[in-house]
């Protein structure tokens, strides 16, 4: 699947295309399919996003994954202080970032 | 002072090239990857030389820009190309007095550029008098 | 230390509000990303892998207890309660909003700090000795001239479009402890029949193509520093690549024309540049140096260090360094405490490290390139109520240039460059080598982890170093050996294929039990590599 990424323009928050509107949680991402740049396009240029891309994940039971580690940390937060991240209490969290 | 725009009527700009050869052109464009050392024992023939800007990254017409002005050239020097409002006031500092950008400014933030810095730390080709001469005399 | 005049701070006020008005520009949708890109990097903003991240300029690493207390103010009010100490002498927030830079730059300015030129393809924070001003080796105190060269660079109008980044170093002891041989432009402060020049090294840095800076002119008078300084740097703009972003730097220059070539063209052109008369005059140099004299320190201070305690008799051998005024020590704070972050302070532990300059220290503290704390000016007979007091914080851990003082990147946690995550290898690594008496016997062991190329960790600079790569989707890391950022400078060498996460931590046990193993008295691990070679490590790696 493609997933549509950016991050908000004035807090800088990584945001997700669900398709209809950008979530801070991948749970919510769409699969934009081969729509992205179009998609990208419009949303970066209303200021909606900023600095938005498009990448590779698979969808799973626990929804979309990205295929690469990096996008992984990029959605949850760093794995060296999961208080940081989007699910500080959830000790499985680090497993889907690995 | 700050024109934006060509003047009708005004004598086209030459390559370095063709300016070398050619000896009563008064109008000459420098491109950004340009010795404007050639133009040094010219200066004087000169009335406007156009400093090439392709990417508002590629820094080298700030250089050349000074390199020309501390040669004692008095004409009009233009920065042309790729120039953003915010690059106004380092274009002018390096001597640049003309702007031909490829994207029109607004002449309000052109206005806030020039006038946001009350001194400055370092001399350049704008006669400006730096910081540590105030200080000291 | 430095202060501002008014002309200093009408500079920075000026800064901020241009940036507020490039800020208010850019959420109006009047300038696009692109455009707005080279002017928030020029104010330290870059847009990194979670969120903003914004690095504030510590000016040769000097900063005193009213700063270091704003520092954690921003870290408390704008971001999440903590700092990274950088490489670079810097600090870096990394969960900034872009609505908030300008008050936060406003904050800083306040206090006397910013962000300017901290990234951007513009001259980079000055950096220094972290000793200087309390170091017996050293000639003079290098900051003046840091600080000299820091007005000069900031706002340069022909320079602030380079090729690429550029950062210089200055120093004036024989021994380096700001890796200046690995800058773009390293300088020494030297004495040559009885008077003081500057040696200029040119072309040195890390990342993709690591070089030594060569000596490009061993004794500029430094009445014309900042003309040979312009002149190096009027060369780079002009010629340096800009064709490729790998090949831009001015170390490439420097290695395709020859250093005889590109000392030709600068003295070509500082011949020029010198009539031009942007030398400020003595009496500048003399005002700035008069606010680097040495503080009033207590001219009869007790020498004597009561060891009773013995955690605490082991800080002051590890941590405590002599200063060139009986009766005074220099304080190194680790920022490598077991299991937590390389170069992290929590807000409260920036405060309370404010407090100690304050109260202990002349109100002065240095950041180190080793992302560490220094306390430059304290009595000795202050010391243990100091160590009492950095130990209920965390901050006491006996181990400056020890294997678990380790340098590291902020790698694949934080940073959208990185190809692994460098901080676990380094928290798997302290680990290993928790037992104190046992760092202690390996002794001085520099040991420095990059989770890309880029080199940020300075791991060709390490004796151990660690490179962080992708080895298809997966992280992986090369081992390096011998190399060093100090006067000894020399570029480590990978030791042979890579390894995970598991495997780099055992293959380093592997070299230092073979360190061990191979050493002669006194020898550092670094001096017994340097003497056995790579063959007998490669093989206790591989077997």
């Amino acid at each position: 699947m493609k997933l549509l990424t950016g991050n908000d323009l004035k807090t800088g928050f990584v945001t997700w295309w669900t398709g209809a509107d950008w979530s801070l949680h991948i749970e919510d991402a769409a699969d934009v399919g081969e729509a992205g740049e179009a998609i990208l396009a419009v949303e970066e240029a209303a200021r909606r996003v900023n600095a938005p891309y498009i990448i590779a994940g698979e969808q799973t039971a626990d929804g979309p994954r990205p295929a690469h580690i990096k996008d992984r940390i990029r959605a949850l937060g760093p794995t060296v202080r999961p208080d940081l991240t989007l699910k500080p209490a959830d000790p499985a969290a680090g497993d889907w970032v690995i | 002072m700050v024109e934006h725009l060509q003047a009708d009527g005004e004598e086209p700009c030459v390559t370095l090239d063709a300016f070398l050869d050619q000896s009563n052109a008064t109008a000459v464009r420098l491109e950004s990857d340009e010795d404007a050392r050639a133009l040094i024992p010219f200066l004087d023939r000169l009335k406007l030389i156009e400093v090439a800007f392709p990417k508002f990254r590629d820094g080298r017409g700030y250089s050349s820009a000074r390199i020309l002005r501390e040669a004692g050239y008095s004409g009009e020097l233009r920065a042309q190309g790729d120039v953003l409002v915010d690059q106004i006031g380092y274009l002018k500092r390096c001597g640049f007095d003309s702007f031909a950008p490829e994207k029109d400014l607004n002449p309000a933030d052109v206005e806030a550029a020039l006038t946001r810095w009350p001194e400055h730390y370092q001399g350049a080709a704008d006669g400006a008098v730096p910081i540590w001469k105030l200080r000291h005399g | 230390m430095y202060k501002y005049d008014e002309y200093d701070q009408q500079m920075v006020d000026a800064r901020v509000a241009e940036f507020a008005d490039q800020v208010k520009r850019r959420l109006a949708g009047e300038i696009t990303e692109d455009q707005f890109k080279p002017l928030r990097l020029m104010n330290g903003l870059y847009l990194q892998l979670h969120a903003y991240m914004l690095r504030v300029a510590v000016p040769y690493g000097t900063l005193d207890g009213r700063q270091m207390r704003m520092l954690a103010h921003i870290a408390r009010k704008y971001d999440r309660d903590y700092g990274h100490f950088t490489t670079r002498q810097n600090i870096q927030y990394n969960w900034i909003k872009l609505e908030d830079a300008p008050a936060i730059l406003a904050d800083l300015a306040s206090v006397e700090m910013h962000a300017i030129q901290t990234s951007g393809n513009c001259i980079r924070n000055i950096s220094s000795d972290q000793w200087a001003g309390a170091a017996a080796d050293e000639l003079t105190d290098p900051r003046p001239w840091a600080e000299l060269l820091r007005q000069w660079s900031s706002f340069h109008p022909e320079f602030s479009y380079l090729p690429r980044k550029f950062k210089i170093a200055v120093i004036a002891a024989e021994e380096d402890r700001a890796a200046m041989r690995l800058h773009d432009i390293g300088i020494q402060i030297v004495e040559k029949d009885g008077v003081h020049g500057a040696a200029f090294y040119v072309g040195g840095g890390m990342g993709r193509t690591p070089m030594i800076a060569p000596l490009i002119k061993d004794f500029v008078p430094l009445d014309d520093l900042l003309s040979y300084t312009e002149a190096c740097l009027r060369v780079y703009n002009r010629y340096g690549r800009r064709d490729n972003i790998y090949k831009a730097r001015i170390k490439i220059l420097i290695h395709e024309l020859g250093a005889d070539e590109y000392r030709r063209q600068v003295e070509e052109e500082f011949a020029h540049v010198k009539s031009l008369g942007i030398d400020p005059p003595k009496a500048e140099f003399d005002r700035i140096a008069a606010q680097f004299a040495m503080p009033p320190l207590e001219a009869s201070a007790s020498d004597k260090v009561d060891r009773t305690d013995p955690d605490f008799a082991v800080w002051v051998d590890q941590n405590v360094a002599a200063h060139k005024v009986p009766g005074h020590a220099i304080v190194n704070i680790s920022l490598k405490p077991l299991g937590g972050i390389p170069g992290d302070a929590s807000s409260a532990q920036i405060d309370l490290m404010a407090d100690l300059a304050e109260r202990y220290s002349h109100d002065e503290l240095r950041v180190t390139h080793a992302q560490n704390i220094v306390l430059p000016h304290v009595r000795k007979a202050d010391l243990f109520a100091i160590w009492q007091a950095l130990d209920a914080a965390d901050l006491a851990t006996p181990n400056l240039d020890l294997i678990s003082d380790i340098i590291a990147c902020p790698g694949l946690d934080y940073c959208s460059l990185a190809n692994a995550r460098s901080i676990p290898v380094a928290q798997k690594i302290a680990q290993r080598f928790a037992d104190p008496a046992r760092q202690r016997d390996l002794g001085e062991l520099k040991l420095k982890i990059s989770g890309c190329i880029n080199a940020c960790g300075h791991h060709h600079a390490g004796h151990i170093g660690i490179l962080g790569v992708d080895r298809k989707g997966t992280e992986n890391y090369q081992l390096l050996l011998g190399g060093s950022g100090a006067e000894d400078v020399s570029l480590g060498t990978i030791t042979g294929p890579g390894f995970d996460e598991d495997g780099i931590v055992d293959a380093i046990e592997r070299v230092t039990d073979k360190y061990l193993s191979e050493r002669t008295d006194g020898e550092r691990f670094v001096d017994t590599y340097r003497r056995v070679g790579m063959a007998p490590f490669k093989e206790a790696i591989y077997g």
